[in-house]
C-alpha cells in the first residue's frame, strides 16, 4: 500500500521536514531534504530505525558508582530494551579509560559498548 | 588569608570555563587559574551522558562526558592552575576574587582579568507555583539526571514530566530505558522548547505522548507523590477546568527553564540584561566592568554546548588582549538591539576595535516559532542585508554573521537592529 510519511531529519540541526512516499520497504519518492544525507536518513527511518544507545554501567571500586557508556555504532531501535537489560547485568572494575570496551559485539549487532569517560579507582 | 596574584582567574570549570582558560593561555597569557567548586571538571556535562554534542565543533557526535574530556585534556596539557573543591564566594569590581577550599582555607586572588563561567541553575516548583502539597518525588529534571547518571539511583517508576525543555526530553527517554513508565511530557505552550532531534529520538521513538497546551494544575500526595492533575490550557494559558485529568505518578520532573547563575556577577557590580538573565556584554564578552568577561550559560542559556565553546573562545581571546593592553573600548559604541520577534541578541553592543576580524557572530533567539523567515539587519533603521531560513524556533539559537566590511562602510551608526519575520511572498 502506498503511504506518505513526514519525517524530521535529525542528521544535522537544520531539521528539514522530509516527506517520504513508500510502499512498505520500497521507497517511491523523497522530498524536502536540503541535502543527500537527509535522503539516507529518511530511508533508514522508514526501513529500520537505528540509534546510538547511551547509558551507564555499574562500577566496582570506582570514584563514582557508575560509568557512562555508549554503543560504538547505531543499533536497531527495537533492541533497546534487550540491550539495556544486558548492560544492566554487567559490572566492571575501576579504573576505566574513555573508549575502553565494556561489552564486545552487543547482541550480535556488531556494536561494542565502550566507556565514555575516564573513571579512576576509589 | 592567603593572598595570590594572577593574570587571569576563571570562575567555573564547565565547558565555558575550560574553553576560555585554554584560549587565554594559547593567546600568550600563561598565568591562568581556574576555580571549580565541584570535585571534578566538566560542569554539567559529566551527567549529560547522551550523545548529540560536538557536531558543530568537532564534526562528530559525542556524549557529554566525551565532549568534556576533550576540553579537560586541553586544560591539563597546558600549564593552567586548576583548583577543585574550591568555592568562589565573592568577586569585586576591582577584580579581587575571594575563594575557599578545605586544604588552603580562605584565599584572596588579585586578578588583572576575571572570566565568569558559573553556568546556570534550574527553575524549581516554587518558582512556577503549582498548587498542592510538596511531597517527595517532585524534582527538577537536572537533579533526576544527576541521581540516575552519576549516583546510580533512578528516582521513580511512574513519571510525568512538566516542560518540554531538552533536559526533560532527555530524561523522559532515560527513565523509560531504565524501566520507568513515562506517562507524558506536558508543555503549556503550543510548541516545544526543546530541539527537534530530542522530540524525535526521546519521545516519538518510545511513543511517549507530548501534550502541548497542557500543564500540571495540582500536585497530590502527602509524603510521596501519588498523582498529578493535568489540564489543558486555552490560548491565554488559562487552565480549562473541565479538561482536568488525574494521572497516577510517583515522580514529577520539572523541566521549566534555566536561569543564569549571576549572584557573583552582581557582587562585582556587573549589570545584567532582564531578557537573558546574564550580563550585558560587548563583542569581546566583556561586561560593563573593564576586564570582567562572561561566557557560557552564565551569559545566556545555550541549547548546544558547541555554541558555548565558540563563545568562550571569543571571551578567552579578548581576555588575553585585555591583559596585554591590546585594545581599548572605542569612543563610538553601537548598541545591538533585538527587534521584531527577537527575544535577545548577544552581544548587546559593539565597541572594540579589531583589525583582523572578518565578521562578528550575533547570537539570538526568536520569541515565537515561524516557518520561512527573513532575518533582517538594520543600521540606524536602514536595511543592511537579509538572510532567509526555512524556520526559526525559540529552542534553537540562531547565529547571524555581521560582516566587518559592512561595519567599516558605516560611520556614526549608533544602533544595529535585527528583525526575524515571516518571509514576504515572492
Ligand atoms: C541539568 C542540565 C542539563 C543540561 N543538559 C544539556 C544537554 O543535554 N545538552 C546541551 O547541549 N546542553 C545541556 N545543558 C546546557 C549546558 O549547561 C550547557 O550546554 C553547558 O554545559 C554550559 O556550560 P557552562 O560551562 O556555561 O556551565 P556549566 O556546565 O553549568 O558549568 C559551570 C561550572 O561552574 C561551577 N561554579 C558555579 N558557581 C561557582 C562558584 N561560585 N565557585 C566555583 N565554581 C562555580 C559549577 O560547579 C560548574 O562546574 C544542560 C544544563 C543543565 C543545567
Ligand atoms: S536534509 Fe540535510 S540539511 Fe536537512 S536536516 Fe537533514 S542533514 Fe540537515
Amino acid at each position: 500500500m502506498l503511504e506518505k510519511k513526514t519525517i524530521t531529519c535529525v542528521a544535522c540541526p537544520k531539521g528539514c521536514e522530509i516527506t517520504v512516499e513508500h510502499d512498505g520497504d520500497e521507497i517511491i519518492d523523497i522530498m524536502g531534504n536540503a541535502c543527500p544525507q537527509g535522503a539516507d536518513y529518511a530511508k533508514e527511518e522508514i526501513i529500520a530505525k537505528t540509534r546510538i544507545l547511551p547509558t551507564t554501567v555499574r562500577v566496582k571500586n570506582g570514584a563514582l558508582p557508575l560509568c557512562p557508556v555508549k554503543t560504538t555504532k547505531q543499533i536497531p531501535l527495537e533492541l533497546m530494551d534487550q540491550a539495556m537489560n544486558k548492560i544492566g547485568k554487567k559490572e566492571v572494575e575501576a579504573p576505566l579509560k574513555v573508549g575502553q570496551v565494556i561489552i564486545k559485539n552487543l547482541l550480535d549487532t556488531g556494536a561494542d559498548v565502550v566507556a565514555t569517560r575516564d573513571l579512576p579507582a576509589n | 588569608m592567603i593572598k595570590i596574584k594572577k593574570d587571569v582567574v576563571v570562575i567555573g570549570g564547565g565547558p565555558a570555563g575550560l574553553a576560555a582558560a585554554a584560549k587565554v593561555y594559547d593567546n600568550g597569557i600563561k598565568d591562568v587559574m581556574l576555580l571549580e567548586r565541584d570535585f571534578e571538571l566538566g560542569g554539567i556535562l559529566p551527567q549529560c551522558i547522551h550523545n548529540g554534542f560536538g557536531l558543530h565543533h568537532f564534526g562528530e557526535e559525542l556524549t557529554g562526558p566525551e565532549y568534556s574530556q576533550r576540553f579537560e585534556n586541553k586544560v591539563e596539557e597546558r600549564d593552567i592552575e586548576v583548583k577543585l573543591d574550591t568555592m568562589v564566594l565573592d568577586v569585586t569590581a576591582d577584580k579581587k576574587v575571594f575563594a575557599m577550599n578545605k586544604d588552603q582555607g580562605a584565599m584572596e586572588i588579585q586578578a588583572k582579568a576575571v572570566i565568569l563561567a558559573m553556568g546556570c541553575r534550574e527553575r524549581t516548583a516554587g518558582a512556577i507555583g503549582i498548587p498542592g502539597t510538596r511531597p517527595a518525588g517532585v524534582l527538577t529534571a537536572g537533579t533526576a539526571q544527576r541521581f540516575t547518571n552519576i549516583e546510580g539511583y533512578v528516582p521513580g517508576k511512574k513519571v510525568v514530566i512538566l516542560g518540554s525543555g531538552d533536559i526533560g526530553l532527555i530524561m523522559a527517554r532515560r527513565m523509560r530505558l531504565e524501566g520507568a513508565d513515562v506517562k507524558a511530557v506536558c508543555e503549556i505552550l503550543p510548541y516545544t522548547g526543546g530541539l527537534t532531534r530530542n522530540v524525535v529520538q526521546c519521545l516519538e521513538d518510545y511513543d511517549i505522548p507530548l501534550m502541548l497546551n497542557h500543564t500540571v494544575t495540582k500536585i497530590i500526595g502527602n509524603d510521596r507523590l501519588e498523582a498529578v492533575e493535568i489540564t489543558e490550557v486555552d490560548e491565554n494559558m488559562k487552565p480549562i477546568p473541565e479538561t482536568s485529568e488525574i494521572v497516577e505518578a510517583d515522580t514529577l520532573l520539572l523541566s521549566v527553564g534555566l536561569i543564569p547563575e549571576n549572584e557573583l556577577s552582581k557582587k562585582a557590580d556587573v549589570v545584567l540584561d532582564d531578557r537573558t538573565g546574564g550580563p550585558i556584554v560587548n563583542e569581546g564578552r566583556e561586561t560593563n566592568i573593564d576586564g570582567i568577561f562572561a561566557c557560557g550559560n552564565v551569559l545566556h542559556v545555550h541549547d548546544l554546548v558547541d555554541w558555548v565553546t565558540e563563545e568562550s573562545e571569543i571571551a578567552g581571546e579578548w581576555t588575553a588582549k585585555y591583559v596585554k593592553g591590546d585594545y581599548k573600548r572605542s569612543e563610538q559604541k553601537m548598541n545591538v538591539k533585538a527587534g521584531e520577534n527577537v527575544a535577545y541578541v548577544i552581544p548587546q553592543s559593539i565597541e572594540l576595535d579589531a583589525e583582523d576580524r572578518k565578521r562578528i557572530p550575533l547570537y539570538m533567539r526568536v520569541d515565537k516559532p515561524l516557518q520561512a523567515v527573513d532575518i533582517i539587519l538594520y543600521a540606524d533603521g536602514e536595511k543592511l542585508y537579509s538572510f532567509s531560513e526555512p524556520f526559526a524556533k525559540p529552542g534553537e539559537m540562531i547565529s547571524v554573521p555581521l560582516a566587518q566590511k559592512t561595519l567599516d562602510d558605516l560611520d556614526e551608526v549608533s544602533e544595529i537592529r535585527v528583525d526575524i519575520i515571516e518571509k514576504e511572498e515572492e
